[in-house]
């Protein structure tokens, strides 16, 4: 008699075949993280930050929140954290809902638990997005240097896009006619190539526009010279430069923690790539005549995006460390209470009033905390050489 | 080798010169202008805006301010508009306050980090491993503001002694006593900006000695009857260090990128508070002076430790 894993479905043929048991990769993966102690504390902290975070968005949005940040009270002055409110000179619309002030209100009476609240929903969202912008940057710049890494760009093509590229440029920076004749010139450019590169089989080019086929360097030099040039920037320091010459608004200062920090993942695809691009299920999907859109991002992607996804959940920390401490440097939006900027406010009252310090600096440091063990975490699980050692 | 000196030089003046375009670029294609600053303030009259804008060729398209401001920075003539003096005698008396701040942190990263990487490897697991590696994240997930906030409660209210600015205010005296003030100012921003740092390194120092001490020689050694000190330091470690090696020129950015935070916090005049002063004033010669400089570095870091690698390891051939 054969023993049924209970997982396992039985199998289609009744003759008595013992199965394995059948464990997914993720099962295997689940299992290989669940005896880490520390990733897990990271992914439990990680997830009661998510719910808080995402409930502090509902609690603290609208014009009359449950429990509004930006809510002043002169009178409750840098009130200890656990103090009760002074029913006499409050109106009653004006009563934190908690009965007492739980993290203490700041130098404008405002509540902290509140600011807090949507602190946490800031840092969330900076988190990800920027870290998104990055990663899908990253993807598809390393995606093309991997898949077309060692196809030549054409004088002409290079061309175009300069031309195109510099009349949006122009037009952006207020060069409106300059821009508008940048494209132009890039569009009949480009209309130029195509009609010479459709008819290339039936005739040869003629001579005065071989120029524009004469191969300059590779898809990878070009893609490799950009990260380059990216990783020669300070990061912090460019990040401070854009932020204060634009308006400080919390989208602008997401999008630009993410146009800067998409190299490692480029570079992580791009190394991976570059193995995948020989493995026999790509030449397979090539002979079926899968199209190399799907190719990359259907077959190769998924295959590739282990070191991506952990370098991610590692970005995610930075990114909420490096929005606290330009709001703590002022850049940040004013227009919404931030983790850094209560912390900036509470500078000015070190010794009085330490609770503007330590309570969102204690919160930074344990939701990064957490973002880093569980990042590191899922790098252990997802190394194929610790795997075999278990 | 030669071929390989050349061959990057080119590369990286490529480089250079595309980052000099985009730093370029981000800086005055951002909207508003220097000039327009202060519009509140009565003495900028519309008179006085052309003059400036005139002064700094701000009038002229784009290409030709790009070559006016290079060709200044180049032969030194490029001068901050904020106070009309020359960039990079700026730049040089903030670096050499910053640079004592980069050398004591160095220090003080490289002296910990090793010892404290290299026991984790041969007690790996055990509670010194684990600790380590504890404290390692928690110093790499800290925000150095509040790190810097904490300990600046931390010694004002048990030793009752200032801690911001470089010296004392007011302090005459000088010889030993003036030293140590010096010292004692500098302690605390230097173990800041380390503490990042020894995370990280003392992290890689472990991985890379555990590499090692899994290696087939390492076990020979063992085999033979070596006693465990002369296992670990003699044979695993000057193998692991190999790495390391690289990492000088690696560390070089460091000397211009003075944590602007840090500073701040410390009222520290260095390159750093430099640098975000000049953001604030939009001060463009100084802001692209850094970022170039910065540059530079970056670059030569990279060409130096590619270089150490070759010496260092004959198995690398670029």
């Amino acid at each position: 008699m054969i023993v049924m894993n209970q997982n396992s479905k039985p199998s289609p043929a009744e003759g008595g075949v013992l199965e394995a048991p059948k464990r997914t990769l993720f099962q295997e993966n689940w299992n290989l993280f669940r005896k880490n102690r520390l990733a897990m504390a990271g992914l439990v902290i990680f997830v009661i930050f998510f719910i808080i975070a995402v409930g502090g968005f509902f609690l603290t949005y609208g014009r009359s929140p449950v429990f509004d940040p930006a809510l002043v009270r002169l009178q409750e002055k840098l009130r200890p954290p656990l103090s009760k409110p002074n029913l006499e000179t409050l109106k009653p619309e004006e009563l934190p809902r908690l009965g007492i002030y739980l993290f203490g209100t700041d130098d404008l009476g405002r509540d902290i638990f509140s600011r807090m609240l949507q602190g946490a929903w800031v840092s969330l969202t900076v988190g990800f997005i920027a870290v998104g912008i990055a990663v899908v940057i990253g993807v598809f710049l390393g995606g093309i240097a991997g898949y077309y890494g060692s196809s030549q760009i054409p004088l002409g093509h290079l061309l175009a896009c300069l031309l195109l590229g510099g009349g949006v440029i122009a037009i952006v920076a207020g060069r409106t006619a300059m821009g508008i004749s940048l494209i132009l010139f890039g569009g009949a450019t480009a209309a130029l190539l195509i009609r010479v590169g459709y008819a290339e089989g039936k005739r040869p080019i003629p001579k005065a526009l071989s120029v524009l086929f004469f191969n300059l360097f590779s898809v990878d030099v070009l893609i490799t010279g950009l990260i380059d040039i990216m990783l020669c920037f300070p990061v912090f320091f460019l990040i401070l430069t854009v932020v204060a010459l634009i308006p400080s608004k919390i989208h602008y200062i997401m999008i630009v923690i993410g146009l800067t920090s998409w190299m490692g993942s480029a570079r992580f695809i791009r190394a991976e790539f570059l193995s995948l691009r020989e493995q026999d299920f790509v030449t397979a999907a090539k002979a079926l005549g899968v199209s190399d859109w799907r190719i990359i991002f259907r077959h190769m992607v998924p295959n590739a995006m282990s070191p991506v996804l952990v370098s991610a959940t590692i970005g995610i920390a930075s990114a909420i460390l490096i929005e606290a401490g330009l709001s703590f440097l002022g850049f940040g939006d004013a227009s919404y209470a931030t983790w850094g900027n209560i912390l900036s406010s509470g500078k000015d009252f070190l010794f009085d009033a330490p609770w503007l310090t330590f309570v969102p600096g204690f919160a930074v440091l344990i939701v990064v905390l957490a973002f880093n063990l569980f990042g590191e975490g899922l790098r252990d699980v997802l190394n194929p050489k610790l795997k075999e050692r278990h | 080798m030669l071929a390989f000196i050349g061959r990057s030089a080119i590369q990286k003046i490529v480089t250079l010169f595309f980052v000099s375009i985009i730093s370029f670029l981000i800086v005055h294609l951002a909207p508003g202008e220097p000039s327009q600053i202060d519009p509140l303030n009565p003495k900028f009259t519309q008179e006085v805006l052309e003059r400036f804008r005139k002064e700094f060729h701000l009038d002229k398209p784009l290409h030709i301010q790009y070559l006016y401001y290079y060709r200044d920075l180049l032969t030194g003539k490029s001068v901050s508009w904020k106070d009309n003096r020359p960039v990079l005698k700026k730049i040089y008396e903030r670096f050499k306050n910053s640079l004592w701040l980069f050398i004591l942190g160095t220090l003080i990263t490289w002296t910990l980090s090793f010892p404290v990487g290299i026991h984790a490897a041969i007690r790996r697991g055990g509670l010194y491993d684990r600790s380590t590696t504890f404290l390692a994240y928690l110093l790499i997930s800290i925000p150095g503001f509040f790190f810097a906030y904490m300990l600046i409660i931390f010694v004002v209210t048990h030793f009752h002694v200032p801690v911001i600015g470089m010296e004392t205010f007011g302090i005459s005296s000088t010889g030993w006593y003036w030293f140590m003030d010096r010292m004692w100012h500098l302690l605390l921003p230097s173990i800041l900006g380390a503490a990042g740092g020894i995370a990280v390194l003392s992290r890689y120092v472990r991985n890379q000695m555990l590499e090692v001490e899994s290696q087939d020689y390492v076990r020979t050694a063992k085999a033979k009857g070596l006693s465990p000190d002369k296992v670990h330091y003699k044979h695993a470690l000057r193998n692991a260090l190999l790495p390391f090696v690289t990492m000088f020129g690696l560390i070089l950015p460091g000397l211009i990128g003075g944590s602007v935070i840090i500073e701040s916090i410390f009222s520290w005049p260095g390159m750093g508070r430099m640098a975000y002063e000049a953001i604030l004033a939009r001060n463009y010669p100084v802001i692209l002076a850094v970022n170039f400089i910065s540059a530079i570095l970056v670059l030569v870091g990279t060409f130096i430790s590619d270089l150490l690698y070759m010496v260092v390891d004959p198995r690398i051939r670029l």
